[in-house]
């Protein structure tokens, strides 16, 4: 069964053809960029070529996997819109996955933490792969003090490293955003299952900044 | 080719559209709007209504499609608001188109939001002669134009330099203890109070204004003016007339908005003018614009309010409309742009 994954949650835009079996899941073809302020012209040309590459048509692909995030609002949101509009146009079920999730596969017990900019990380710690704690946003501070009660020996994402001193936890190199071949994995029993899909809601975890009006300032002196 | 079938989105600011139209005939406008999550912060909420593109986006294009009887197989080419607008919420609606067309192998257009508020009067009065004036109203927008062809390009001729029309009306509502967005509950107002009881200032109308601002508008000065009245009353303990402020107010908008626009028109030797944009859907301006346009033999072409207002089917018009003339498409890395030109009508 092919299977579109595509995730946006972070700096990198992923895109790529995963061929899911009984017993396996195989990637046949990735994109991945880096840059965060250009998800929008990205992904779609990326989607585009992992096909063209796959020897695949649109109408080929079984299932979309989408990462749900959490991850900076405005490119988490073009990889959830793109993966609704192609599963609706195919008439094919969307899955969402925790975009950290697919960071925490990994033994022992792991914090994940991929950059929420303002200075805060969107982070989760997972044991064996089972995620502990619900994704949170918080100071790598406060993260910090959470990740030294749960017993955490090592830290994995983009958000690992450029906090490494504060978390005070050793970041592994790779890999540094949510990879493909994981995406696909988390979704794979549900791809196998033919599952009913779902409508991807994206991990915002913040509300939207907005500030009811308050009382009018008179313009007379 | 038979007339082409075309899809459209919109998604430039608070308002989730998707339209499909055949040559020039609406077949489908389905709309959901954020408008209600808005109310309390008095003004769009950038990232509320991105949040609301996303998840109003499915539906909406499911609803088009069942309403106009078609498949995203059958479309010809998929049409998408492009800019200028709010950069989050276009960008969902790019994304989405680009899905869209790249699942149902279809050529994507970007095109201009405020070419589209032209385009969508040709689903009601047919081909737009050229050359035309346009004056395009809205919450973001108060421009004037020459519109030549509308597949190449347009000629801004003037705009506001300050508030929008739109934002004007709003403004005023909110001190007026109407709800927002302010356009039609001030139009409800207006019908009972006598428009020329306050003399409000009309700006960029003096001579010497007139020298550098033909074209142009500003909305600022009026705001700030019925501001002072109506406090001036306030503070005198005296009860605020708000039919005729409403209706003052809406004069002086009016009043300016149809005489800059028929300037244009006469200026240029052009005898079509077309109003759109959701201030077009304010009555006292269609009223006013229908009857001094008669004076000088300017035949006025407004769509209907529901097309007036930001709607998927003014940007399917202005897609078939680039169809039919044989323009390129657009590439799958189109980037949404807030700040598009008018120049620009498809990228």
């Amino acid at each position: 069964m092919l299977v579109l994954v595509v995730d946006s949650a972070t700096p990198a835009v992923t895109a790529a053809l995963a061929e899911v079996s009984d017993d396996a899941v195989v990637v046949r073809s990735q994109r991945r960029a880096v840059d965060a302020r250009a998800h929008g012209e990205l992904l779609a040309p990326a989607v585009e070529a992992v096909l063209a590459e796959a020897g695949a048509r649109p109408r080929d692909l079984t299932a979309i996997v989408a990462g749900l995030g959490p991850g900076p609002f405005t490119g988490l949101r073009v990889g959830l819109v793109t993966a609704a509009s192609i599963g609706q146009t195919l008439d094919v079920p969307t899955y969402g996955v925790c975009s950290l999730d697919a960071l925490g596969l990994l033994d022992g017990k792991v914090l994940v933490a991929t950059d929420a900019r303002r200075r805060e990380v969107y982070w989760a710690v997972y044991e064996d792969g089972t995620r502990l704690t619900e994704p949170a946003v918080d100071l790598p501070a406060t993260v910090a003090g959470r990740a030294a009660e749960l017993g955490v020996a090592v830290a994995i994402g983009e958000g690992a490293h450029k906090y490494a001193e504060v978390l005070g936890v050793a970041a592994r190199d790779e890999p540094l955003y949510p990879p493909a071949a994981a995406l696909a994995a988390l979704a794979a029993d549900r791809v196998r299952a033919k599952a009913p899909g779902e409508r991807l809601t994206p991990l915002y975890l913040r509300r939207p900044d907005a500030v009811a009006q308050s009382v009018r300032k008179p313009v007379l002196p | 080719m038979t007339e082409p079938l075309v899809l459209g989105i919109e998604t430039s600011c608070d308002e989730t559209g998707v339209g499909v139209v055949r040559g020039h005939t609406l077949l489908a406008d389905a709309l959901a709007s954020s408008v209600d999550e808005h109310a309390r912060f008095g003004g769009v909420v950038p990232e509320v209504a991105s949040r609301a593109h996303l998840e109003a986006i499915v539906p909406t294009m499911q609803r088009a499609l069942d309403d106009a009887g078609v498949t995203l197989a059958d479309i010809d080419a998929i049409a998408v608001t492009a800019g200028p607008g709010l950069a989050g919420a276009l960008l969902v609606g790019v994304a989405a188109a680009k899905g869209y067309a790249l699942a149902a192998e279809k050529p994507i257009y970007g095109v201009n939001h405020l070419a589209a508020h032209v385009a969508v009067d040709t689903l009601e009065h047919g081909p737009l002669p050229e050359p035309a004036i346009a004056l395009l109203v809205s919450g973001g927008h108060s421009s004037l134009l020459l519109v030549d062809d509308l597949a190449a390009g347009v000629t801004p001729l003037g705009a506001t330099i300050d508030d929008a029309a739109g934002e004007a009306f709003d403004k005023v509502a909110r001190l007026l203890g109407l709800p927002f967005p302010g356009g039609p509950p001030i139009d409800r107002a207006a019908r009972e109070g006598d428009g020329e009881s306050i003399v409000f200032p009309r700006g960029l109308t003096a001579p010497k204004d007139l020298a550098r601002h033909r074209f142009d508008f500003s909305f600022s000065g009026l705001k700030t003016a019925v501001a002072r009245w109506v406090e001036a009353r306030e503070r005198a303990g005296e009860p605020v007339p708000v039919a005729h402020v409403a209706a003052s107010f809406q004069e002086a908008v009016c009043d300016v908005l149809t005489n800059k626009a028929i300037d244009a028109c006469r200026e240029r030797g052009v005898e079509t003018l077309v109003i759109g944009g959701g201030v077009a859907a304010n009555s006292r301006l269609r009223a006013l614009a229908e009857e001094r346009c008669a004076k000088y033999g300017i035949t006025v072409r407004v769509p209907r309010p529901k097309l007036c207002t930001d709607n998927g089917a003014m940007v399917a018009a202005l897609g078939s409309h680039l169809v039919a003339a044989g323009v390129a498409p657009s590439r799958l890395n189109l980037p949404a742009d807030s700040a598009m030109p008018l120049t620009v009508v498809s990228v």
